[in-house]
């Protein structure tokens, strides 16, 4: 199978490039990432992340054929040749598929993404109805692979100030929660041309999940909470 | 110089609800516009012009092009907020974009009610 993988070594290169490669692959090479650990036998210089390989970290988010997605969870039957892989795009490329996810994660703990609740903790828990917990679906499975942000325009053009699909995913995930308290700090801090309206709603997040979430709906939930307390 | 990041300045819910409610203005106003097009469909320059310069008729009209310079400033903003990272040249464009949009709104008086 043949493969066109981004190459940069800030060390060596003075500008990246693309290396392919031309692997055969074994029958139980059933996913990108087995396939690149293939590679990685023939070229061990090759550098990428990867840690649980079954979608459950995050750590393999990268972009295939011009399209955000966790290497481990896509098939390699079915990608066109030669596979093009790239870092996560938007991000700075520390080496090869490796980004500094450092502005990611700045944005998302910039909207506390921890429950607040100034309660002395109960004995055993704070309980949930079931409908209360129904809320939190589709919210809480976020593994934070940076494919959503790092597909969206928005989030390329304004880093530092846009907090991007993941964040607002979870901002709203807290903003869902019946046991937090911190409603209206929340929405404080989110009101604001560049925090949340960047969001020109064009659904690339939606597109790339891995987890079939979906951060516009979450996003468009948060603006409805805000025309509801301002209205 | 330190490069400080500064958000925070809690607006913008406005700017996007009017930027909906425009847009439904708008499409109430063209689906009026081209039903009676289709219903009435005038025969000349004359008759055209009678339809606009009806009372109603330019009431409905300035209120389309007021929606549609209001809806154009939020989603030239945005654009400008997006691609301008230079404060000084997007101020100076947000500006050029707000003269023009008011020249626009006061054109469009003269044009309606001059018919």
């Amino acid at each position: 199978m043949r493969f066109s993988i981004y190459r940069f070594d800030p060390d060596k290169d003075e500008k990246p490039y693309m290396q392919d490669y031309d692997i055969a692959l074994e029958p139980a090479d059933r996913m990108l990432l087995d396939a690149l650990v293939r590679i990685k036998t023939v070229d061990d210089s090759l550098s990428l992340r990867r840690s649980c390989r079954e979608g459950v970290c995050g750590s393999d988010g990268m972009n295939i054929n011009g399209r955000n997605g966790l290497a481990c969870v896509t098939p390699v039957a079915g990608l066109k040749e030669p596979v093009e892989l790239r870092p996560l795009p938007g991000l700075p490329v520390i080496r090869d598929l490796i980004v500094d996810m450092t502005q990611f994660f700045k944005q998302y703990h910039s909207v506390k993404p921890y429950l607040i609740n100034n309660d002395p903790p109960p004995e055993t828990e704070r309980l949930q109805s079931p409908e209360e917990r129904a809320q939190l679906d589709g919210l809480y499975e976020c593994i934070l692979c940076a494919c959503c942000s790092t597909a969206c325009p928005s989030f390329w053009w304004n880093p530092d100030k846009f907090v991007g699909p993941a964040g607002l995913l979870q901002a709203y995930r807290f903003l869902a929660d019946s046991r937090d308290q911190a409603t209206a700090e929340r929405l404080d801090y989110l009101e604001d041309p560049y925090r949340l309206f960047r969001c020109h709603s064009i659904m690339n997040c939606v597109d790339v999940c891995p987890k079939d979430l979906n951060p516009t709906r979450a996003i468009g939930r948060i603006k409805d909470m805000m025309v509801k307390r301002t209205v | 110089m330190v490069k400080r990041v500064t958000t925070g300045a809690h607006y913008g819910l406005r700017d996007w609800l009017a930027q909906r409610v425009t847009a439904v203005v708008m499409v109430i106003f063209i689906l009026c516009l081209v039903t009676a097009l289709l219903i009435s469909p005038p025969h000349d320059d004359n008759a055209l012009k009678a339809m606009f310069s009806n009372q109603w008729m330019r009431i409905a009209s300035f209120l389309f092009l007021v929606s549609l310079f209001w809806h154009a400033w939020v989603g030239m903003r945005n654009i400008l907020m997006d691609y301008i990272h230079t404060t000084s040249i997007r101020l100076t464009l947000q500006v050029l974009v707000i003269l023009s949009l008011l020249f626009y709104t006061i054109w469009s008086v003269e044009i309606l009610w001059n018919l």
